[in-house]
């Protein structure tokens, strides 16, 4: 009934409705907010995988939570301060921390195209990753063989559970920058491999961040409590 | 230079990816001085913090709230110069998500300690329900 009205009105031009032409814009003016179109692929997938950065750092704060309240409950067994070696803690930190600028060093080298820098850095990321976890595996380790396996009591099961989700991480981002490393090397610094190795690099300084509240929380706070 | 970063906005216009650094590649050295800042004062403050928890220049029960204010700034050192987060309106996206999740992380975390510290404060003694079972 009404479609016939609805073409009768509509305009035969767009200065009838008052349109102007949509401001042209460069590819890479983008702003994702209506003009020039959506946002650029670089930003799309950052913004995603930082969603995604977020959300696994809210489940860490379950472990967290459950960590700090199980913290006393040693059910008789050893407690947080005959427990841990603060030493090994110190270089197991100093190795996240350097691996963590080591992927600064190699984002850098990324931004700039240069492929050998890119490789070493990101050798020296992977070297030191791997020194931090046979660190820990190391500890946890000595732990079990003491009797003080994730079993004995709710404040163990509690921090196995916290460091070992970070450890767990840890290795899943080693064998991701393994993966990156050889599609530089067999493909060069393409576009969607850069960007597969960008969210690599807050995936890498993200599990940085939350060993500093695991070290501050589990085994400095922890050691006093 | 390679294409990605070429086609990036350079700011003004459009927003940041959270990671990415604001105007874009100026060279190696120029674009690794943020990253040894940031190593820097990581580094004071890690040793700060293994410092703090072993002395006894601190009054006791403070140690634990001088332990997290490091912790906190270290995580403050570690999103402004490795993750090149800024308060530039290029981004806003990238703080306010992170501000939501800082949000949930606090609720989870002080909900936690808050509720179950409330239940222990609240039930009986562990020996008198012990009694009361036999």
């Amino acid at each position: 009934m009404s479609t016939p009205e609805i073409a009768l009105r509509a305009p035969s031009s767009p200065a009838a409705l008052n349109l102007r032409p949509a401001p042209v814009l460069a590819a890479d003016e983008a702003t994702g907010r209506g003009e020039g179109g959506p946002a650029p692929k670089r930003i799309v997938v950052g913004y995603g995988f930082w969603i995604f950065l977020l959300s696994d750092i809210i489940m860490f704060s379950a472990f967290f939570a459950a960590y700090a309240v199980l913290n006393g409950a040693t059910a008789g067994g050893p407690t947080a301060a005959q427990l841990f070696d603060l030493r090994n803690v110190q270089i197991e930190t100093a190795c996240l921390l350097l691996s963590s600028f080591a992927c600064g060093v190699a984002t850098t080298a990324v931004e700039h195209g240069e492929m050998r820098v890119t490789q070493l850095a990101l050798l020296a990321t992977g070297l030191l990753g791997l020194g931090f976890l046979s660190l820990e595996v190391h500890e946890f380790a000595g732990l079990i063989a003491r009797g003080a396996g994730p079993s004995h009591s709710a404040f163990l099961s509690s921090f196995f559970a916290l460091v070992g989700l970070h450890g767990a991480h840890i290795t899943v981002g080693l064998l991701w920058l393994a993966t990156m490393m050889a599609q530089f090397q067999a493909k060069g610094f393409r576009a969607d491999i850069c960007r597969r190795y960008f969210c690599f690099s807050l995936f890498w300084h993200a599990l940085d961040i939350i060993w500093v509240a695991i070290f501050t929380v589990v085994y400095l706070i922890g050691v006093r409590t | 230079m390679n294409d990605i970063v070429a086609d990036a906005p350079r700011g003004g216009t459009g927003d940041l990816a959270p990671g990415q650094k604001a105007g874009g590649p100026r060279g190696i050295a120029a674009g690794l001085g943020s990253y040894l800042v940031g190593l820097t004062l990581a580094v004071v403050l890690t040793v700060a913090s293994f410092w703090a928890a072993e002395t006894h220049l601190i009054y006791g029960p403070g140690v634990s709230v001088a332990l997290v204010t490091l912790g906190i700034a270290q995580i403050g050192i570690h999103l402004v110069f490795f993750l090149h987060l800024t308060t530039a309106p290029d981004n806003t996206n990238n703080v306010l998500a992170l501000a939501f999740g800082v949000l949930i992380v606090f609720f989870v975390i002080v909900g936690s300690l808050w509720i179950m510290a409330n239940l222990n404060h609240m039930s009986m003694p562990m020996d008198q329900l012990m009694r009361m079972q036999r």
